[in-house]
């Protein structure tokens, strides 16, 4: 596949905010490709052959930061992870510190994920390589966005026009805001459902309605997307109680039941089952399509290191 | 159950503004009709009430009760014998009690409790926060389908701006609202009596007014950038009805109510160290007691309630600061109120209205009017008949009237909860 233009003209990842939806489409439609060549089980390790992946992980995470170093070994990238405790990077100065090294090893694409709202932005301005958002504190998780927009493509055919709930915790989820930002740019219709106190202030502002009760918000949604609920929202007085959150905003049947007959379940993983979803509902081939997302997430992160890569070649 | 008929009683229905002689027929314990032209159906039991006024049965939005907890002071049982000879039918309850209602369990006991006086419609708060603490939010999905009406801390003030701020919040998931002491507790801590020149005289830790005030002014911004409801409870200071004036004009979800002793009493009842007008919030100066008088005129508030609060003797005969504050009101809820009619401050209809129509209105309840349909939760009220409060002559088990010695005009002949007699 090639494009006559940039498809990311900033040379980095950083926001789902501010994409236009050419750009969106062309790379799931690059993604898409990717994910059949996964299945035909052949590789492509001659795109990235000598290019430089460094995984700078702030913060804990199993999946995306395997889910990154698989997709770069497969376009034959050099891949290293960095996990860097946040105990002893928590100022500013440090973040920059870190840069100037980076930029001493030739790092050419930077995968980062850091608590802090803004520290890959802040990254991207002081490093030469090309820097990927990998979740930064409650801003932007863009590559969950793009592969929870591909499963959805995939399973509905398209992306416009199609009834999302996104439910739990908004006021904390990153994966809430990247996808408000994308499927609002493909013209899906958004809703957020949770109680107030999960539910970020001017929230109608990103372009969504507002729900706090389940079943109206899920009632015809084509789509249910269920967000992690932290355990630390209960010790911080935000949710009284892991029975009631389950009670009045987990998923189950009886929930499930108002959203349309072949609506189908998300969630960003890890779960907490019994909490946020019904086991029955989670492990349900019929509705839930959690393992089709992780199998895209390789793909979609193929595709931004892909369209990444192909500004460093330009650039050389 | 044989059918009712009140023969020849001046009908008062505040909802739709009935003020008329007329008959009101019982069935079934509803309201079947009323009117002129009603007739005697076969073995209806007549009730005559010429020259008594027939009303909705009160609605009080506000009382503690000892139980569980404190059942030396005040039964539900108890508390029911008090209400029913104060003509009130439903009663709110404060969960503030030992344990809090905090759980559901918790409030199906209160619940079946309130049920097993068959005189009372028992409707118990659910906890605002655990234990009433103020610091985490209790369950309020859970609460309410239990039965909780509404959430409150009781006594105890929300003083935590974040708790009260999500707990705002977290209410509107649920259609409910949360009601506030309103008193910033950092000021009131060992205050016994409104700071000002007469806690100076008697030499008495003062409560500045601003207490109120500061409360309230704190609550509604968060009402404002919640969207959520804040109702708060016996509102006492000028200042405070001042805001809530503003809040209700700029069309925030805020409401109020008051108690008899604000507007019937000023601070001079504390003179002599009476423990017995010991009240929380403190009973104010006469300044306070007008502008309550006139934000009751005025709309501003919404509901009188009892705020009865059980003390026993032990609890009120010690030095003024140590005792403890609180005044039982159940019975005296319709007298004093009236005695603001008799005072010319209010019509019958406007006083009856923040008796009943309006707090069911704020509760979402379908009852206190004469409306055919609804139950028939009835007082017979004598208007013109005098009483004295006494001391150990009150209905039920609390004494602690800050009325002691007032002589009122204005009685219950006779109390009806779903069409049978429970009082008179």
């Amino acid at each position: 596949m090639s494009f006559s233009y940039r498809i990311l003209p900033a040379g980095h990842l950083l926001a789902i905010e501010g994409l236009e939806p050419p750009h969106i489409g062309a790379l799931l439609d690059l993604a898409e490709s990717y994910a059949l060549l996964n299945r035909s089980g052949k590789t492509q390790r001659d795109l990235l052959r000598g290019r430089t992946l460094i995984n700078l992980f702030f913060e804990d995470s199993t999946r995306t930061r395997t889910s990154f170093e698989l997709a770069g070994k497969r376009l034959g990238a050099d891949v290293i992870n960095m996990s860097v405790s946040t105990s002893s990077v928590n100022k500013g100065e440090t973040l920059i510190d870190t840069a100037t090294t980076l930029n001493a090893m030739h790092c050419d694409l930077l995968v980062v994920r850091h608590a802090q709202s803004g520290a890959p932005a802040l990254l991207s301005q002081k490093v030469s390589a090309s820097v990927i958002n990998a979740g930064d504190g409650t801003h932007e998780h863009p590559t969950q966005a793009l592969l929870d927009a591909l499963t959805i493509r995939r399973r509905k055919g398209r992306l416009e026009g199609l009834t999302v709930a996104i439910c739990g915790d908004v006021l904390h989820s990153r994966v809430a805001r990247s996808n408000i930002h994308l499927l609002t740019a493909m013209n899906a219709r958004v809703r957020v459902v949770g109680p107030p106190t999960l539910i970020p202030a001017e929230a109608t502002r990103l372009g969504v309605e507002v729900f706090h009760d389940m079943k109206a918000g899920l009632a015809g949604a084509d789509v249910v997307m269920m967000l992690r609920l932290q355990k630390e929202r209960m010790t911080g007085g935000l949710v009284p109680s892991s029975r009631e959150f389950f009670r009045f905003f987990g998923l189950d049947r009886e929930k499930l039941g108002v959203a349309k007959p072949d609506a189908i379940v998300m969630h960003p993983g890890p779960m907490n089952r019994g909490i946020e979803i019904d086991s029955a509902i989670a492990d349900d081939p019929e509705r839930s399509v959690i393992g089709e997302q992780v199998e895209m997430g390789v793909a979609c992160r193929m595709a931004v290191l892909d369209v990444l890569a192909r500004d460093l070649r330009r650039n050389a | 159950m044989t059918d009712t008929l009140f023969v020849g009683a001046r009908l008062l229905d505040p909802a739709s503004g009935l003020d008329a002689v007329g008959d009101l027929l019982v069935r079934d314990g509803l309201i079947l009709d009323h009117g002129n032209t009603l007739g005697r159906p076969d073995g209806a039991e007549a009730v005559d009430a010429a020259g008594l006024c027939l009303a909705p049965g009160l609605v009080d939005l506000r009382a503690a009760i000892g139980e569980p907890g404190a059942e030396h002071r005040e039964t539900i049982a108890s508390a029911a014998q008090a209400a029913a000879a104060g003509g009130i039918t439903t009663l709110c309850v404060l969960p503030d009690t030992d344990p809090a209602l905090d759980d559901p369990a918790l409030v199906q006991f209160a619940l079946r409790r309130g049920e097993a006086t068959g005189s009372l419609t028992l409707l118990p708060y659910g906890a605002a926060t655990k234990r009433c603490e103020g610091r985490e939010l209790a369950e309020y999905g859970l609460l309410k389908e239990a039965g909780a009406i509404a959430f409150t801390d009781g006594r105890r003030a929300i003083g935590n701006a974040r708790t009260m701020r999500l707990a705002l919040s977290y209410a509107r998931a649920f259609g409910s609202f949360i009601i506030q002491h309103p008193e910033e507790p950092s000021l009131a801590a060992g205050g016994a009596a409104t700071e000002g020149e007469l806690a100076t005289r008697l030499g008495l830790p003062g409560i500045p007014p601003a207490a109120e005030a500061i409360m309230v002014a704190r609550d509604i911004a968060l009402a404002r950038i919640t969207r959520g409801h804040v109702h708060f409870a016996h509102v006492s200071t000028a200042a405070a009805l001042d805001l809530i004036r503003a809040a209700k004009a700029e069309g925030l979800s805020v409401t109020c109510d008051t108690a008899p002793p604000y507007f019937d009493l000023n601070e001079t009842a504390i003179g002599d160290w009476r423990t017995y007008a010991k009240l929380s919030p403190p009973l104010r100066p006469e300044a306070d007691r007008l502008a309550v008088v006139a934000a009751l005129k005025d709309g501003t508030i919404d509901a009188i309630a009892s705020d009865h609060q059980p003390r026993d003797a032990d609890d009120k005969r010690l030095p003024f600061a140590q005792a403890e504050a609180g005044g039982a009101g159940l019975a005296t809820l319709l007298g004093v109120t009236l005695a603001r009619v008799h005072g010319g401050d209010l019509g019958l209809l406007a006083a009856l209205d923040l008796l009943t129509a309006k707090p069911a209105t704020l509760l979402g309840l379908p009852v206190g009017r004469l409306a055919k349909g609804a139950p028939a939760d009835l007082v017979l009220i004598d208007l013109e008949r005098g009483w004295q409060v006494k001391d150990g002559q009150l209905p039920g088990k609390a004494q602690n009237s800050p009325f002691d010695g007032r002589a009122l005009e204005g009685r219950v002949a006779g109390t009806w909860k779903a069409g049978r007699r429970v009082f008179g």
